[in-house]
């Protein structure tokens, strides 16, 4: 018997098309099968997401960031204890602690504009990456346009509709939640911005607006605040959030 | 009706057949987040001990949701074949688990009683089933429909090519088309999911998918998977529709959710007919399921997640559906959480749909905040293709970069199809021969063909 060869990985003749797309096309084959290294590229992808998906929200680093933009920030806590309560319970992760709940009915907010709230969702390291340029981003320009703002909120184990219950606590007449993003392979950072116009306990989805993909390699930071700020002044003047509000209504609308 | 059970003393009551069947359950998540579980252990057991004992006649006489009060039921119920289900009419739940497990239960038979079965008598009995169970009644079932090429039959299993884009590029879309066509995949459909649901848009990739597909006389077929009522607009345009999408569930209201109802699907079965475009039959509905959609609309009336999924079967076997779908793990782990979990899902579904006589297919899938991976997956397309699956996902890497989860790949497909001996469709198959894309043995691949048609493709 002849000595075995190293098994001949063939390459695929339109690698070329790689160009038009990010999706794995290409990837050559050993049999019928994929090759180690695109097999373990794959892990790796996954492997980041996964992270992504347990990575715990630094609260301190994170809210000595936010503390930069002059504001006060509060650290909260929904009702969904870790992590797999939290994947499993969704209802529970748009419900703050009662400990949270107390903790902000006290500081008896005098009435704002708005209130911005970040909350770990299903990827911290969206958060890490993103929310704390975002944060500065909008304080600075929703403050250049005269609007009153809340007190920051950070979440751990929060969901989108958590921003119905800390908005209406801290009296903002709309509220804005950055939150991580379910992660895909390719892009395990991404930060959504939702924002619901009068918030309060009961909200669905159809009442809020969403930006998604935030992200360097998405839509980037400095970028998704000008989206967001356009959010927030269609939603002042139309008073609403929701289907009934689409982006970009607003286009060269002037602070009233 | 109550429903009981005696276990070393101590008596566990069921009041609804609605609470038996959600109890006895296999344990999942969304059944968890709906709080319709079992308690403990023994009493899933329990739960299953006496739904065995439940005569079938029984689901004749209690819908688990009321049938003033929601449309699919009264379509289970007014469209319930009497004359098929005379020969199991005598059987409790029990029985017809161990009837159909018995070699009396031949693929003929199964056929002629499909319309006899109600969605809840198949989702009973599948409660009573261990995966082998499933697998075993499934792979007996043959389920064949026909449009452009022939789907189902016995020994084959197709693929949908599904070259998502973030942004519908025509291009990126293309480079992956073509990737998959040489890796051998695109008989079940060319699928895309548009990123938006603008009639334009759609519009678009329908021309492009029309153009490729007769540029090169492919056998097959394609789909937008855009919302009913857009496809209507389309067809109205007389934009080139060949199968008609549409996500649908198993109760009235968690299909108001999807913007639709059993009228708007008949009308857009017979816009889709009117066009007749399909060359070796008319088989055009394409439906995709999940358990989990009903809960999460909040529709689901206290029927656990897999009765809700079942009885969405009911809702596309009405429409002599080419290809019916379960998307299965993509809905997330608050209603599947993990592998076994979805596995489980996954062949009940599959199960469940085939008995009742509908052309199943699968995306077998999961999220990334779901406790699974590709192991989990090649076990479950593993399973699913020795069950007789009639297709599945072909995405490039198993990696889709528009809706963010993984699936099956092109090489995925061609592992499942050389480990048991499956083919692609048969009209498929003699393309993929003419092309010199796979030579005779049906999965080896042939480098120097793949290259020439490439170089046709992007001439």
């Amino acid at each position: 018997m002849s000595e075995i060869r190293k098994a001949g990985v063939e390459s695929d003749e339109w690698e070329s098309l790689k160009a038009y797309t990010k999706a794995r096309i290409a990837l050559g084959r050993t049999g019928v099968s994929v090759p180690l290294r695109e097999s373990l590229q794959f892990k790796l992808a996954h492997a980041h997401a996964k992270d992504a998906v347990y990575s715990a929200l630094d609260v301190t680093d994170l809210q000595n960031q936010l503390a930069l933009c002059g504001l006060p920030v509060y650290c909260v806590r929904s009702r969904a204890i870790h992590r797999d309560m939290y994947l499993q319970r969704p209802d529970l992760g748009r419900l703050l602690d009662e400990r949270s709940a107390e903790q902000l009915q006290q500081l008896d907010s005098p009435a704002a504009d708005i209130s911005i709230i970040v909350a770990d969702g299903l990827s911290a390291s969206a958060i890490r990456q993103n929310a704390a340029q975002v944060v500065s981003g909008l304080v600075d320009k929703a403050k250049q346009a005269g609007f009153s703002l809340a007190p920051i909120v950070l979440v751990e184990q929060g969901r989108v509709a958590i921003m119905d219950a800390i908005g209406s606590l801290l009296n903002a007449r709309l509220a804005i939640i950055l939150i991580g993003e379910r992660p895909g392979l390719s892009s395990f950072d991404s930060m959504g911005a939702y924002i619901t116009y009068a918030p309060r306990p009961g909200l669905t989805d159809e009442s809020r607006n969403c930006i998604s993909n935030i992200r360097e390699q998405g839509l980037a930071p400095v970028l998704a605040v000008d989206k967001i700020m356009d959010l927030i002044w269609s939603a002042f003047r139309l008073q609403l959030t929701g289907v009934q509000l689409k982006a970009d209504s607003n286009a060269g609308i002037l602070p009233a | 009706m109550a429903y009981s059970c005696t276990i070393r003393g101590f008596t566990y009551r069921f009041d609804s057949l609605r609470e038996l069947l959600a109890k006895a359950s296999p344990l999942r998540s969304g059944d968890a987040l709906a709080g319709l579980v079992a308690d403990s252990y023994e009493e899933r057991v329990a739960a299953q001990i006496a739904l065995a004992d439940v005569p079938l006649t029984a689901f004749l006489n209690e819908a688990v949701i009321p049938y003033e009060t929601d449309e699919v039921t009264r379509l289970i119920v007014d469209t319930h074949d009497t004359t098929a289900f005379t020969i199991i009419s005598h059987l409790t739940v029990g029985d017809l688990r161990d009837w159909l497990l018995s070699d009396e239960a031949d693929t003929v038979t199964l056929q002629q009683l499909a319309p006899g079965l109600t969605p809840e008598m198949v989702a009973a009995v599948s409660k009573l089933m261990r995966n082998q169970d499933l697998i075993l009644v499934a792979k007996k079932c043959e389920v064949v429909t026909r449009f452009r090429n022939t789907q189902g039959l016995r020994g084959h299993m197709a693929v949908r090519l599904q070259p998502n884009h973030p942004t519908d590029d025509a291009k990126g879309i293309a480079a992956s088309i073509i990737d998959g066509l040489l890796y051998g995949s695109g008989d079940a459909m060319i699928g895309i999911n548009p990123a938006t649901d603008s009639p334009a848009a759609t519009s678009r990739l329908l021309f492009m998918l029309e153009e490729l597909r007769e540029r090169f006389a492919i056998p097959t077929q394609s789909c937008v998977l855009s919302h009913v009522t857009t496809t209507l607009q389309l067809i109205e345009q007389q934009v080139p529709v060949d199968l008609v999408f549409q996500s649908i569930a198993g109760t009235e209201k968690a299909n108001a959710s999807f913007g639709i109802n059993l009228a708007l699907l008949q009308e857009a079965y017979e816009a889709g007919l009117s066009l007749q475009r399909g060359t070796l039959g008319s088989n055009l509905m394409y439906f995709e399921t999940g358990q989990g959609s009903a809960l999460s609309s909040n529709a689901h009336h206290g029927v656990d997640q897999q009765t809700c999924e079942v009885r969405a079967y009911a809702v596309a076997r009405a429409y002599q559906p080419f290809l019916v779908n379960s998307v299965v793990g993509f809905i997330g782990p608050e209603y599947l959480f993990d592998g076994k979990q979805i596995i489980r899902a996954g062949l009940e579904d599959h199960f469940c749909a085939k008995v009742m006589g509908l052309p199943m297919g699968m995306d077998i899938c999961y999220t990334n905040h779901a406790q699974a991976d590709q192991d989990d997956m090649d076990t479950l397309l593993t399973l699913l293709g020795v069950a007789g699956v009639n297709f599945i996902m072909g995405i490039p890497g198993a990696d889709d970069i528009m809706l963010n989860y993984q699936s099956t790949s092109f090489h995925d497909a061609l592992y499942v199809r050389r480990v048991l001996g499956l083919r692609p469709a048969p009209e498929f198959e003699d393309w993929l021969l003419r092309q010199g894309i796979m030579d005779q043995q049906g999965n080896r691949l042939s480098g120097q063909a793949q290259k020439q048609l490439y170089a046709a493709l992007v001439g």
